[in-house]
């Protein structure tokens, strides 16, 4: 068992498995620099919550020993690859699964080195919330800074202001008094960031990880993983503009569904419900839902995030691309959009006027670089007008011409209808990742 | 919004768990209109999403089926996402010959009823061509030569897209993989070199003669899978629940007596109530002692588990970088 952590001999009791079919889903994504204890933070949910297993564990202690680190080193319990392990580094982002009797979490574990946008913009894309570490010794860094805005930029909903270590400042409440009000001045300067919690905590020793510590009675909020089992994300779909994009048509040509069509996709946004009046887009051809199909049979609606199969009361046709939505609540259409990019190629350069493939919910275009607007220093959230060459890492703004009109939302109104990606038409490699302004 | 009155629905609910119905109607039953959706249903919603995508993305997929629970599960969810039509591509079976035979008789029920294609690519055709040698020893297995049975496969029929059950969870180097893994045109992965995923959004485009692997259950855990078979009242091999067999301790598992493993002069059988948490070949997939005979007693142990499901997985222990070195030339 490993000094510098204070695990108790044996884990909590095991978690009954009532209301375990009942639990919902978050997904997070943890930020932080080398040394705010952020492998600690994640070893001591996976540990104290249970997650963790003896052989995983006994692994770990093995490779420790024989990198001849002095203590069992948990950042091992998420690196996979022989490579992270030999160099002590995190090359890639990692996935975690825990659960608690309440929910089921994924864990986007992002590595802090030099691709770090990259992978934190990854992983932020899927997430509900962010953890936001901070060392109580260091305080709001020009880090916190670059992780808080990629978090608003990904429009994470919910930010937790972890500051660990606080054994380490005594336990004191006007140094975590400070750093928030320090973090929640900067976050003011965002848009998205709305929702933050702020929690004292101490990885190393489990304080308020998975139980309220005693050392800190001044502070009246809830331990991390009770927020992380509670934080309502109920409404972070968008559950009002219909949109639904075919990825699939569906025709059995069998003599049970002898004249059967069934458009199947994953509901973007919006309800759609039998007897609605539709329009599929680009083409512009109304129509009403006969059925919202499942395995199970029909069913009385459908909303985002799920994945059925809508048969319509006319022969339309429809392809994979195409957008069904409702008359009175259209998404844009255009060939001209505006964008802001993150760039992820280590081997090309974003060229001006330059030849993409772009991939937008099921559609895919061809799309030129029109002009590249601004790169943003993600420290400071200046604007660079002077140098335009986007590089690994970089973030900016462009506008782009697509090859055959777009329907989209903008990204903060709506996160699948908002997003794409350009692939290299060499390479085939994902070179950046945009958000529709 | 309207979906914040729903913990009292939720927990009533989860006090006459599980029924089948009450599963799926949830949503749509509920006098109170809740647009939440419980964990089972988002990753099988996503895994929908994932095979319609492979489907729509490649000309010639396939997936690869081998008669243990997540290839199951990976088929059972085929079938949804693509009903009331057939599965629009054929199940590929890398048979290495050293089946339990319960696992070839569910197999074949289970194709039929899916009526689906399947295809079989044997381990043995590949000895007997001469492109894959026979492993010497006690502890020889065939586990290793499956890799160059299964490219053989994906070459003859060009297939151009895998689907396999491989889970995150399952083990470190696999907790790195994308949904849409690139393989170059010797089938090979590059862990350091792979293409960011982001949103739902997939990048299947390839050169000629490279392919993909697709994980569908890439977010699903152990339990997970549990869960939703006992959710979906699937049905699976018996393997899976406690029962009498002969056995031996190997590398710290306990592996079952067939006519494919030789038991060594120092090891001794023992008659045993065991269950497999995975099945694979014969000859390197260990049973666990258990007296679970249902899946609420499955889900019971695997919520109180000490070891990873694969830690009886004697293929896995054969070094710290094992499954990654196997992923690396092209396994599952």
């Amino acid at each position: 068992m490993p000094n510098d952590l204070i695990f108790p001999d044996s884990p909590p009791s095991a978690q009954s498995t009532a209301g375990y079919l009942d639990m919902d889903l978050l997904r997070f994504t943890t930020a932080g620099s080398v040394d705010d204890g952020k492998s600690t933070l994640i070893g001591r949910l996976l540990y104290d919550s249970k997650n963790t297993f003896e052989d995983q564990m006994e692994a770990v202690e093995r490779s420790s020993k024989q990198r001849g680190d002095e203590n069992v080193n948990l950042a091992l319990l998420t690196d996979g690859l022989r490579a992270e392990r030999e160099q002590g580094i995190t090359i890639d982002v990692a996935y975690r699964y825990f659960a608690t009797p309440k929910r089921k979490f994924i864990i986007a574990d992002t590595p802090g080195h030099i691709q770090y946008t990259r992978n934190m913009v990854t992983g932020a894309s899927t997430a509900n919330l962010a953890i936001i570490l901070v060392d109580a010794r260091l305080g709001v860094i020009e880090q916190t800074c670059r992780h808080a805005f990629i978090a608003d930029l990904l429009r994470i909903r919910h930010v937790v202001l972890a500051v660990n270590k606080m054994d380490l400042v005594d336990h004191d409440q006007e140094a975590f008094d400070r750093i928030v009000e320090e973090f929640r001045r900067f976050a003011s300067r965002l848009d998205n960031l709305v929702d933050i919690t702020a929690i004292p905590i101490s990885a190393l020793h489990g304080d308020n990880v998975v139980t309220k510590s005693d050392k800190m009675p001044w502070y009246h909020g809830p331990d991390l993983l009770y927020h992380l089992e509670t934080v309502y994300i109920g409404s972070d779909h968008n559950h009002v503009d219909a949109r639904f994009p075919v990825q699939w048509v569906i025709r059995p040509h069998s003599d049970e569904y002898h004249d059967y069509r069934g458009y199947a996709g994953r509901v973007a946004g919006g309800v759609f419900k039998p007897g609605d009046e539709i329009v599929v887009q680009p083409s512009g051809f109304s129509s009403r839902i006969r059925s919202v199909d499942t395995f199970e049979g029909p069913a009385e609606e459908a909303f985002a995030p799920l994945s059925v199969t809508i048969t319509l009361e006319d022969e339309i046709d429809i392809s994979r691309g195409d957008m069904i939505v409702k008359p009175n609540n259209q998404p844009q259409k255009s060939q001209e959009i505006d964008a802001m990019i993150c760039w992820f190629s280590e081997k090309s350069r974003l060229a001006s006027r330059g030849k993409y493939i772009l991939r937008h919910t099921t559609k895919e275009v061809k799309a030129m670089v029109q002009e590249v607007r601004y790169k943003v220093n993600i420290n400071t959230l200046h604007k660079i007008e002077d140098d335009l060459e986007f590089g690994l890492n970089d973030i900016g703004r462009i506008s782009l011409r697509t090859s055959a009109p777009l329907l989209y939302d903008s990204y903060r109104r709506n996160r699948i209808t908002g997003s794409f990606i350009l692939v290299d038409t060499h390479t085939n490699e994902t070179v950046a990742a945009g958000m529709i302004v | 919004m309207t979906g914040t009155e729903t913990g009292a629905i939720d927990e009533e609910s989860a006090n006459q768990r599980p029924s089948r119905t009450a599963f799926f109607s949830k949503p749509m039953d509920t006098q109170i209109h809740s647009y939440q959706v419980n964990h089972l249903k988002q990753l099988e919603s996503e895994a929908i999403f994932i095979l319609r995508e492979t489907a729509a993305q490649f000309e010639r997929p396939a997936l690869l089926f081998s008669g243990g629970k997540d290839s199951i599960v990976m088929a059972h969810l085929a079938r949804k996402a693509f009903h009331p039509a057939r599965l629009p591509f054929p199940l590929l079976h890398v048979d290495t010959g050293h089946n339990f035979p319960e696992t070839l008789e569910y197999r074949d029920r289970f194709v039929a009823d899916l009526r689906a294609q399947l295809i079989v690519a044997r381990v043995q055709d590949s000895i007997d061509r001469g492109t894959a040698r026979e492993e010497k020893g006690p502890n020889a297995s065939r586990n290793a030569i499956q890799t160059v049975t299964l490219l053989e496969a994906i070459e003859e029929n060009r297939f151009d897209a895998c689907l396999g059950g491989g889970r995150r969870d399952e083990e470190k180097a696999r907790a790195k993989e994308r949904f849409f893994s690139h393989r170059d045109d010797f089938g090979q992965w590059d862990p350091k070199n792979q293409r960011p995923e982001l949103w739902n959004i997939f990048n299947g485009r390839k050169h000629h003669g490279e392919h993909f692997r697709v994980f569908p259950l890439s977010n699903w855990t152990e339990m997970d899978v549990w869960q939703y078979i006992k959710a979906e009242d699937i049905p699976l091999p018996n393997l899976y629940f406690s029962h009498e067999r002969d056995v031996f301790k190997r590398a710290g598992a306990w592996l079952a007596v067939t006519e494919f493993v030789t038991v060594g002069a120092e090891e001794t059988v023992d008659h045993r109530r065991v269950r497999f948490r995975t099945i694979g070949d014969a000859t390197c997939t260990g049973a666990v002692e258990s007296t679970a005979a249902t899946l609420d007693e499955i889900i019971q142990e695997v919520a109180t588990a000490r070891q990873t499901e694969r830690g009886t997985r004697a293929d896995d222990k054969r070094s710290e970088t094992a499954m990654e070195d196997r992923k690396k030339e092209g396994y599952f």
